[in-house]
């Protein structure tokens, strides 16, 4: 995953969380990056048609920008879902977001093919935990 | 860049080469999901390109997991067993497998692609890391360097058989 789907990703996250548009230090403290490099890379979500930036508001997607983000949420599930089921990690939420920048969305789709997704992926996705709810539940039984 | 392309520790390449094994073996099952789904009158339809596609597909994906366990033996780690990811992918067929010929072609382009892609993705986060593996970083990069250049010519003949078609 490159370093614009993560933005995507964390803007989608605190959006569906707060219902709100998402601040550049609530993004820059998601993705634990300075307020400067969350602004810098907001312009250029702006600038590519993925969000809207209103001044004292914060950004909210565009629907192109969620479509996209909604993918990158959905990556994140498959990874972390086949580390939990087919390499029996316990460590799987901890490891995935480790492994996420080297393992790309089609790499993810072809992984996606062995294990058993919920239907609901990615809206199933827990934002304040930044995993997916029922993979949560599954590892505590 | 991607900033967090970067392989950071000994574990974290381990992971990714048994990802790299994984992938491999679902390759591999679903080539011979593909070859048993072709009927004996398509087999013949298709002519012997595409059935020796298929063959070699699963020969290669067979010598490029044996080149990764090789790595991860070296490193004290485990793989992943061949017969656990077989069933897995034969599970699952029946919902992922292509509704026709053409469709078998895209899903063989797309197992050669996301193969390319793995690894180069894994060689760059591998050059951008300072850490150290147990294994040396010549031998590590010359096998994953060799393997992406094969998934690279598989793309190619994948696209001229499409292409054909």
């Amino acid at each position: 995953m490159n370093t614009q789907d993560r933005y995507l990703r964390a803007v989608y996250l605190i959006q569906v969380a707060t219902n709100e548009p998402a601040g550049t230090g609530a993004i820059a403290d998601r993705l634990d990056v300075s307020p400067a490099s969350a602004n810098e890379m907001v312009g250029k979500l702006e600038a590519d048609g993925l969000a809207d930036h209103e001044k004292y508001k914060g950004v909210t997607l565009t629907d192109a920008g969620i479509e996209r983000a909604r993918k990158t949420v959905e990556t994140y599930c498959i990874i972390e879902r086949f580390l939990f089921s087919v390499l029996d990690l316990e460590a799987y939420n901890e490891e995935a977001r480790q492994l996420e920048g080297v393992i790309d969305v089609t790499v993810a789709e072809r992984l996606d093919t062995i294990i058993d997704r919920r239907p609901e992926c990615p809206d199933c996705f827990d934002a304040e935990a930044d995993q997916c709810a029922f993979l949560g539940a599954e590892a505590d039984d | 860049m991607n900033m967090e392309a970067r392989v950071a520790s000994e574990d974290q390449l381990v992971r990714l080469l048994q990802v790299g094994v994984v992938l491999e073996e679902v390759f591999e099952a679903r080539a011979e999901q593909h070859y048993r789904d072709l009927s004996e009158r398509d087999r013949e339809t298709v002519g012997n390109e595409v059935v020796a596609l298929l063959t070699e597909a699963r020969e290669e994906s067979a010598e490029h997991r044996r080149r990764l366990e090789a790595l991860i033996d070296d490193l004290d780690a485990e793989t992943i067993a061949f017969d656990r990811i077989q069933t897995l992918v034969a599970e699952q067929y029946g919902e992922t497998k292509p509704d026709d010929f053409d469709g078998l072609l895209y899903d063989q382009l797309h197992s050669e692609e996301s193969a390319y892609k793995f690894y180069d993705d894994l060689l760059e986060g591998i050059e951008n890391s300072d850490a150290e593996f147990g294994v040396s970083r010549e031998r590590l990069l010359e096998t994953l360097e060799a393997i992406r250049e094969e998934e690279a010519e598989g793309v190619e003949r994948v696209t001229r058989l499409m292409e054909q078609e």
